[in-house]
């Protein structure tokens, strides 16, 4: 089995990531009742005796010492790194693992990406390599940060090009971001605040833990047994026809926003029609009316393969995939249910329906950009200059474009091509 | 009883190896990419406490291939050829009187798939006298890999090149078998498996060697394949076997040999994947008229040809089954004598719990739909170039995919000139 980091940047990485060690905790304290230390629990956390000294302390098996999170924290301002540090999770961490500075980015990708970037490259490179040795086969880096902000978004892309390096050697990357729009990933799972119908005291709280139960439910089917096992390099292979169309849609079902509440159980086959509806995605977005490239589903629980088809034939007819995928179907079946459910269902798909959101993306920076709003506070900043953000424009009106050709596919009748003919 | 001696013997020494403390070892060797399943199957092997894996028979890694089949057959083969051949090596020199390999993989995936195809390429270069026959899951026709239909395709051509025989099992008939059938509620891929192993059981559990002999065969494999494989443009075998029922409908049925026969020889013309529905509409053509005309793949009641056929009868009074209706020339092509072209195996002992039971494993006409249909959906997405970059990343080139295009379109081709 292979080992994944979580890389947090940011303020928004950061408390994702707290939700998410602490449900990952959970999960496993929950399949896990001897604590012994076994390969599912080695996929996010290391064994460590305390007792030792400097870097000799991990142990691979047997009882269960202290478990340490396999992640690198990094933010530009302390709040929420020494919050977390103080928090139920601070055994989890060690200080070994964070990168923290004090004045934060003041919501600029620029300082985030360029002043930062180059003042801590090396410490995150050494950061990440540190990971990667202690891993037996480490598989995959998953690096949480938002868009919105200034380090999440300018240095969590800037480390992304530190990691390069490293993964050379392996194979997959995922972001999860919120409306993430990253360089060069091998694949992006995207979320934004549409899935949340009820108000909460803490609307992030809520938020996060859906983010956070994504990531879990991602990594299931490579931690525990089932009678279809999916590893992360199979979402990459299956869902990313070509490699700059590597955005995929999230939707969870059931929706849970807090750890331990109790749904009453729903229909299976419920699930399977909430995973399509528009109201059930993580995207503000309706894949259900644009065109499906592929689609993942993802299933936990006392669900067999029968089931798994049957919803698969009734839901077909109401979705439209693309001509040379009609059968764009990616399946697993994973039997350790989340904790609190009886069974659940991630479906990843990369559909056309995220055009619109990265379309009202380019309009908003438009609006802002000719007017040259706010542009001096970026190009003040060393090694920023106006051809960073022209650049950005035309590589996302290019992907729009791409978008656009699949979507004029959409309606058109399905023909087989003429084939190959053989002289007899 | 001598005979029961003689079963066990024969069962024993074709699929077993003998331990110190009297535990039978399978005579097998696991390969994976990523360790859960064969955890699984060692301890599910394990638990029954009368057989179990030897020790030292399995290879496994930690990765998986992400269902890619240019990392299986590119990367995973190459890196780990040696530490197989060796472990396959051990076994093989375990055998008294070896004869070939069963090969056991899926097509859908990355490791069954592209390293099933390397192994099965060494092993015809390392042991080229040796019989290989690949025993090949067939992926639903919907929803279990997206690049399913490109790892067939790359799957296929290469087994073609390097397997003799090609033993082909669809997951959407034996699906069919267990809902219809066998009356399963929730199919769970495990009742999926028990199904093809008991197909499995049905032909390759020891059988007599001739008549009236009471000598079980100790060539399976080669007997099958001379059997069977007449023509190396012709490999793909398939099962049909009768009857098959749950416990509760078993109570309360008799059997013929006269009826399951019929049975039989109707699903074996009528391409039926199992005996409910059926075709009865679709007979040969009357002998004495010249051969029906190529087969056309778009219609629905065509008449399967066949190359060779090989019955398999297990149980009571089995000598006085009466296979006359498989030795009718309309069901053969013209260039083999039914004579050449159909064999019976007979064995008054019963298998599992049917006391009268018969398998079919054909080369005929059987597959040409299925494999026109994938390689029909492979050359769609090939157009599109969608995915490729998947593949040339791991050394697999477009012209690997319009070479494997090539010889799937000659064996479509030569099996519908039957």
């Amino acid at each position: 089995m292979t080992q994944s980091v979580v890389v947090q940047v940011g303020q928004c990485g950061n408390q994702i990531g707290c939700c998410f060690w602490d449900l990952a905790l959970r999960e496993h304290a929950a399949v896990n009742q001897k604590g012994i230390y076994d390969e599912a629990i080695s996929s996010f956390f290391r064994n460590v005796d305390t007792r030792v000294v400097g870097d000799g302390g991990s142990i691979s098996k047997g009882k269960i010492c202290s478990l340490k999170a396999r992640a690198v924290l990094i933010d530009m301002e302390e709040g929420v790194v020494n919050e977390i540090l103080q928090g139920p999770l601070r055994d989890v961490f060690d200080t070994k693992q964070l990168i923290t500075d004090i004045s934060g980015s003041g919501n600029n990708w620029a300082v985030g990406h360029k002043v930062f970037g180059s003042l801590y490259q090396d410490q995150i490179l050494e950061k990440f390599r540190k990971s990667a040795e202690h891993c037996d086969c480490l598989q995959c880096f998953f690096i949480i940060h938002s868009m919105g902000g200034g380090t999440g978004s300018g240095l969590g892309t800037f480390l992304l090009k530190s990691l390069f390096d490293i993964i050379s050697k392996i194979d997959l990357m995922v972001n999860s971001g919120k409306l993430g729009t990253t360089v060069k990933p091998k694949s992006l799972v995207t979320s934004s605040s549409g899935a949340l119908k009820k108000q909460h005291k803490k609307p992030f709280d809520a938020m996060n833990n859906i983010v956070a139960n994504l990531l879990l439910n991602l990594t299931s089917s490579a931690r525990f047994e089932g009678s279809l096992n999916m590893d992360l390099n199979e979402i990459s292979m299956n869902l990313v026809p070509f490699p700059q169309l590597h955005y995929l849609v999230s939707s969870l079902t059931p929706l849970y926003t807090l750890t331990d509440v109790n749904i009453p159980p729903r229909r299976l086959d419920q699930m399977f029609s909430d995973a399509f509806s528009k109201d059930h995605q993580l995207l503000r977005a309706d894949p259900k009316h644009s065109l499906y490239l592929a689609c993942a589903l993802m299933v936990r629980g006392n669900v067999q393969i029968s089931d798994l088809r049957r919803n698969i034939e009734r839901l077909k007819p109401s979705l439209q995939f693309v001509s040379w995928n009609q059968e764009g179907w990616k399946t697993s079946l994973c039997s350790v249910p989340p904790v609190g459910h009886s069974h659940s269902l991630l479906a990843l798909a990369n559909n056309t329906c995220v055009k619109p959101t990265f379309m009202e993306l380019k309009e908003r920076f438009m609006r802002l950009y000719k007017k040259k709003a706010h542009l001096h506070h970026y190009l003040q900043v060393e090694g920023m200059e106006e051809s960073c953000f022209t650049e950005a424009v035309s590589s996302l009106s290019a992907l729009i474009q791409e978008y656009d050709q699949l979507d004029a596919t959409k309606n058109m009748p399905v023909q087989d091509l003429p084939r190959l003919s053989i002289a007899m | 009883m001598r005979e029961n001696e003689a079963y066990q013997a024969s069962c024993k020494e074709r699929f077993f190896s003998e331990e110190e403390n009297g535990v039978p070892i399978a005579r097998a060797v696991l390969v994976d990419m990523e360790p859960k399943v064969i955890n699984q199957t060692l301890s599910k092997a394990a638990q029954s406490g009368q057989w179990k894996y030897g020790q030292h028979a399995c290879f496994c890694q930690k990765q998986g291939s992400g269902n890619n089949w240019a990392y299986g057959y590119s990367v995973h083969g190459p890196r780990h050829e040696e530490s197989i051949m060796n472990i396959i090596r051990k076994e093989v020199e375990k055998c008294d009187s070896f004869s070939g390999f069963f090969i056991i993989m899926s097509m859908a995936g990355g490791t069954g798939s592209g390293l099933g195809a390397f192994v099965t390429q060494n092993l015809e270069d390392q042991y080229s006298n040796s019989l290989k026959m690949n025993q090949i899951i067939w992926p639903y026709g919907t929803g279990e890999v997206i690049v399913q239909n490109y790892n067939s395709i790359l799957t296929l051509s290469h087994l073609y090149r390097s397997s003799d025989a090609l033993l082909l099992h669809e997951n959407d008939a034996i699906h069919k078998i267990c809902a219809k059938l066998m009356n399963i509620k929730q199919i769970s891929f495990s009742d999926i498996n028990q199904v093809l192993a008991h197909q499995l059981g049905s032909v390759f559990q020891p059988t007599y060697s001739a008549e009236s002999s009471f000598h079980y065969r100790r060539n399976p494999l080669g007997d099958l394949m001379e059997h069977l494989v007449p023509h190396p443009e012709f490999k793909m075998l398939s099962v049909r076997n009768i009857p098959h029922m749950s416990e509760n409908s078993l109570a309360y049925t008799t059997f013929t040999w006269a009826g399951l026969l019929k049975h039989l020889r109707q699903m074996l013309i009528s391409n039926a994947k199992m005996e409910e529905g059926i075709d009865r509409h679709v007979w040969p053509p009357l002998s004495g008229l010249p051969p029906l005309s190529k087969m056309s793949l778009n219609k629905d009641l065509h008449f399967n040809t066949s190359i060779a056929n090989l019955v398999i009868l297990r149980g009571k009074d089995v000598q006085s089954a009466d296979v006359e209706g498989f030795k009718d020339p309309a069901l053969y092509t013209s260039w083999l004598k039914p004579v050449n072209a159909f064999n019976v195996w007979k064995t008054q002992r019963a298998f599992s719990k049917y006391e009268k039971s018969a398998v079919l494993v054909s080369n005929s006409q059987f597959l040409v739909k299925p494999l026109d249909m994938i390689v029909g959906k492979a050359w769609n997405m090939f157009a599109s170039k969608a995915y490729i970059h998947q593949y040339t990343k791991f050394g697999i080139e477009e012209e690997d995919f319009l070479d494997s295009f090539t010889s799937l379109e000659q064996v479509v081709a030569s099996y519908c000139n039957l």
